[in-house]
């Protein structure tokens, strides 16, 4: 056990490690398993924590390093994976009860990828059931609670992988991100989290919530770690017919290339906002002035088109949601609840299945949807998400990556928004932009409150720019103060000096 | 009442496209197979599936579109919405506002045009049985199974213009649709099975108005004998419905065939909003011109064309056969004409003995051989044999399909045609014996013939029966009318 905090430190390093057979994969997961049963019980991060699965994955990967064979990128790496990729043979839950007792017959193509490359499947994460909400509270399992002060949440959607990978139980995590489901959460716990160009990684398996929008993306402590899983994730798959036709990402390759001239937009609306916190505000002013002090340019830039981007989000994925969740009628699996006849069957059933929030949505997105009522919603809706990307298009004519905060606050109380679904939705302001435009952006830690919790500082880019992404986003991590320890963290998460520090 | 209330009909047509596999995945598309062994998590909706598009499927779709001289379009899949249990998604993939064919015609037998508004990709739902109830329908049923083997078949929609008259028409439209969809290689269209299914929407108005009156629309018409006599019906109870005094009320009903009658299944106020939007885990689809030409290219020709030029080869022996011509390019069996006519026999027997006998047997008519059909009908031509007797050989050639070449080969390239006939089994009449029967009739017959030299010409018919009958069919007419001619002087 020599090499405890290599073995808890970035992917690359452990994968690295593993490779060169410094490390068993074998150990690497029970060290990790360690810390889930020192740290979870606190936070709740996992549903499911796969031991037997992981130990079984990881004795493959030691095999391969033995008989010469090269496992991946990813060797003997640890992954979190949020509970909505389904995962063959292992339930899928999206953390509702009404997928009670269902196992996938498949692997969503993100996990077929990563297992592919080496890395480790070493539990499903607790979510907002069926992704909907923004701190993971609406979960039908228990709310996961933040590393940093576990008396507030983590963020949400994707709330157990961003507490997950910030307390050190895993080094990576898959999200997925509809309105901010990654970058939130990621702002929130103090990682990196990022959301891809929509087409960029294939959503086969991934459990829809709403379609035009949803896309997976990776968490992990550092910026190289991230842009290593996206990588790994990235590429077309002729499964998802709105997969791009394109190669296999190598974002990882353009890490050290700085920001010596690269345009910067500070965006006025993610900055100055209603709602802004002055503290976070101030943390992306520094933000901006070390992305100019390292040899960008940097201009301000405001895009007001984006006050009307939450509206249009609330009509879009609730309509979309309100038709993707219409299977779970009891009719093939998961929950029943009997009733007279079938109609009164699927009404029982959803209506013990879904928790408020959903059924709130699924009301939602069927008025929008009504007839006469279509083209004063859904079809408004869709004019302003044209016209949001026209904006966003227009400004990146002007600047190359835009910066802004990920989120207005920093992390909020366990129970201060469940009665107050605006007051939640707000929390999605400043990212779902980049879910409307299809675009990647991506949350960077970037200094604490006064309270020491984490501010995620947001770069958003243009389609397919994640490569300029990542570049930007590596200066920004290289520039960021030190984030203190989660409070509940893996014992040796912080020996390497601040999160996303290397091991040595 | 008929002549005072005129019906306008309109027919929405599935078929089920003769695609390998479904529509959004790799299950094979077949009928009958075991419940639930063509299917994956795509056609199943299994939670986090999603579908991609079959490129045959659209080929087949683009046939029907090409077939029917509609526009084809770049074109959007929508989700329709609605709870049902056969339904793996609780909606289906169809198209709405954006259809891949708009606006065609379909070109009926009896010369009338029925125009086409759309024809549409969509899905097919599962299959529900009712298990304990009466006559498998829901009512008393103990429980349901569902196959899910037919959900996600490819079907295409076909949506007519309110340009049908008559039930009649509508059957004839029926028809001639189903013969496009098989002649395209787009569908078995076999209503039995389902793979082609009628809706009707009936409204009737005084004759002469241009306005529609409200609509009925009826389902559940599993044959083109069901949608003819549930059109009547429908009618019949609109028209005495107005009469009365009462209204027609917009609703969606179902043909009993037992009963003979429709029920009412919905009125307009229980439809469903379906809550249409665009199908956001699918692209749209945009055919490349190359492609819409390609198909346009391979494509044989539909039966209007053939119809067409078949016509046009029968020339003047076309006149009042119109049915004739639409049974031989029904059953496929122009070539056989176009053989006959090519190798010098007349218009009118070619069709005739085609249409008649080639027709009645219809697989050994595709597999003779038509040079040996051919020979037998010159035979007939040429007064070699009577046409009863050349009925009664072509049903033997017939009956021997792919051997009628053998068959005909076995009688020699040598010997008059008579001793050809005679090793086929028949006895023609020689010239002789037909002049001996020819003056045995006049002897026996002295006014008939005194009245015949005089000029009464018609008796020749009475002397053509005598010899008929004397010889029992096998005299040729034309060797007794050239007989009765040269005793005459």
């Amino acid at each position: 056990m020599t090499a405890a905090v290599g073995r808890r430190g970035p992917a690359l390093a452990l994968a690295a490690a593993v490779r060169a057979g410094e490390v068993s994969a074998a150990d690497v997961v029970e060290e990790h398993l360690a810390a889930i049963a020192g740290c979870d019980g606190e936070l709740h991060a996992f549903l499911v924590v796969l031991a037997d699965e992981a130990r079984a994955a990881a004795a493959a990967v030691d095999r391969q390093v033995a008989a010469g064979e090269d496992p991946g990128p990813l060797a003997g790496v640890p992954i979190a994976l949020k509970d909505n990729l389904c995962t063959r043979g292992i339930p899928t839950t999206c953390s509702s009860r009404i997928l009670e007792g269902w196992k996938p017959p498949y692997d969503a193509t993100v996990v077929e990828r990563v297992r592919a490359a080496g890395a480790v499947a070493i539990g499903k994460t607790n979510l907002d059931e069926f992704a909907m909400g923004s701190s993971t509270e609406n979960s039908a399992f228990g709310p996961t609670r933040n590393p940093h002060d576990p008396s507030r949440v983590p963020g949400g959607s994707s709330g157990g992988s961003a507490a997950a990978v910030a307390s050190g139980m895993a080094p990576l995590a898959l999200g997925s991100d509809t309105g901010g489901s990654i970058r939130q959460p990621a702002a929130l716990c103090g990682v990196v989290g990022m959301k891809p160009t929509y087409g960029a990684v294939s959503r086969y398996g991934l459990v829809a919530f709403a379609s035009s929008l949803d896309q997976i993306g990776p968490f992990a402590r550092t910026v190289a770690d991230a842009a290593l899983l996206f990588d790994v994730i990235g590429g077309h798959d002729d499964r998802d017919s709105t997969s791009l036709d394109r190669p296999a990402p190598r974002c990882s390759s353009r890490l050290d290339d700085g920001v010596g001239g690269v345009r910067i937009g500070v965006l006025r609306e993610l900055v100055e906002g209603e709602g802004m916190d002055p503290e976070v505000r101030g943390r992306i002013r520094e933000a901006a002035e070390a992305l100019a002090g390292a040899g960008a340019s940097v201009e301000e830039v405001s895009v007001p088109e984006l006050r009307y981007a939450l509206p249009a989000y609330y009509l879009l994925a609730p309509a979309e949601a309100s038709s993707n969740l219409a299977r779970y009628d009891g009719v093939r699996y998961g929950l029943r609840v009997d009733g007279p006849d079938v109609g009164a069957m699927n009404a029982a059933t959803r209506a013990a299945g879904f928790g408020p929030e959903v059924k709130r949505r699924i009301m939602l997105g069927t008025y929008a949807l009504s007839a006469g009522y279509y083209d004063a919603y859904y079809g408004q809706a869709q004019k302003i998400r044209t016209l949001i990307i026209g904006a966003l298009d227009s400004a990146y004519g002007r600047v190359d990556i835009l910066l802004g905060a990920t989120t207005p606050t920093t992390a909020f109380a366990l129970g201060d928004k469940v009665d107050d679904p605006l007051a939640m939705y707000l929390n999605d302001v400043c990212t779902i932009p980049s879910n409307l435009a299809g675009h990647p952006a991506v949350s960077v830690p970037f200094g604490t409150d006064g309270l020491g919790l984490p501010v995620g500082a947001q770069l958003m880019a243009p389609a397919l720019e994640e490569g300029l992404l990542f570049q930007v986003a590596a200066v920004l991590e290289g520039a960021a103060p030190a984030l203190g320890l989660p409070r509940v963290a893996a014992a040796t998460l912080g020996s390497g000096g601040r999160a996303g520090g290397e091991d040595s | 009442m008929s002549g005072t209330w005129e019906p306008v009909i309109g027919l929405e047509v599935h078929c089920e496209l003769k695609t390998a596999t479904k529509l959004f995945c790799g299950c094979r598309n077949a009928f009958g197979d075991e419940p639930n062994t063509n299917v994956c998590p795509v056609c199943l909706g299994l939670p986090g599936s999603l579908p991609v598009l079959n490129e045959g499927a659209v080929e087949l779709a683009m046939r029907i579109g090409t077939a029917l001289h509609c526009e084809i379009r770049p074109s959007v899949f929508h989700r329709k919405n609605y709870f049902y249990p056969d339904m793996p998604k609780d909606y289906q993939v169809s198209q709405y506002d954006a259809p891949i064919n708009v606006g065609g015609r379909l070109e009926l037998p009896d010369g009338s045009t029925v125009g086409i508004e759309r024809a549409h990709l969509e899905e097919d739902t599962g299959k529900t049985g009712h298990i304990g109830g009466e006559g498998g329908r829901i009512h008393g049923a103990a429980h349901s199974l569902v196959d899910y083997n037919r959900a996600g078949v490819p079907l295409v929609e076909i949506v007519s213009r309110p340009d049908i008259f008559s039930a009649a028409q509508a059957r004839l439209y029926a028809g001639e649709l189903r013969a496009i969809l098989v002649a395209s290689g787009s569908s078995d269209g076999r209503m039995e099975e389902g793979s082609m299914r009628v809706d009707a929407n009936v409204s009737v108005r005084p004759a002469g108005r241009a306005e529609l009156g409200t609509r009925c629309e009826i389902k559940n018409l599993n044959s083109l004998h069901s949608l003819a006599r549930a059109i009547e019906h429908e009618i019949g109870r609109q028209v005495a419905l107005i009469e009365s005094g009462e209204r027609v009320v917009q609703q969606t009903r179902h043909w009993d065939e037992d009963q003979g009658r429709t029920v009412t299944l919905r009125s307009k106020e229980e439809a469903f909003d379906y809550r249409y939007f665009p199908e956001p885990d699918l692209v749209p689809l945009s055919p490349s011109a190359d492609w819409v030409a390609d198909v346009a290219r391979s494509m044989g020709p539909m039966p209007a064309d053939r119809r067409r030029k078949l016509t046009e080869l029968l020339g003047e022996a076309a006149g009042g056969r119109t049915d004739q011509i639409v049974g031989v390019v029904e059953k496929d069996l122009e070539g056989l004409v176009e053989a006959a006519v090519a190798a010098g026999i007349g218009p009118a027997l070619a069709l005739a003995r085609t249409a008649n006998e080639a027709s009645a047997n219809p697989d050994g008519a595709r597999e003779v051989d038509p040079i040996s059909y051919v020979t037998i009908l010159r035979l007939e031509q040429e007064g070699l044999l009577s046409a009863t007797q050349a009925k009664s050989v072509l049903a033997t050639l017939l009956d021997h399909g792919k051997e009628s070449a053998a068959l005909v080969a076995k009688l020699g390239e040598k010997g008059t045609p008579a001793e050809i006939a005679a090793r086929l089994g028949f006895e023609a009449l020689g010239d002789d014996s037909t002049a001996r029967l020819v003056s045995d009739a006049v002897e026996a017959n002295p006014g008939e013939w005194a009245r015949y030299l005089e000029g009464e010409a018609k008796l020749a018919g009475f002397f053509t029966g005598i010899v008929m009958k004397a010889s029992k069919g096998k005299a040729n007419g034309k060797v007794v009318a050239a007989e009765l001619e040269r005793l005459k002087g």
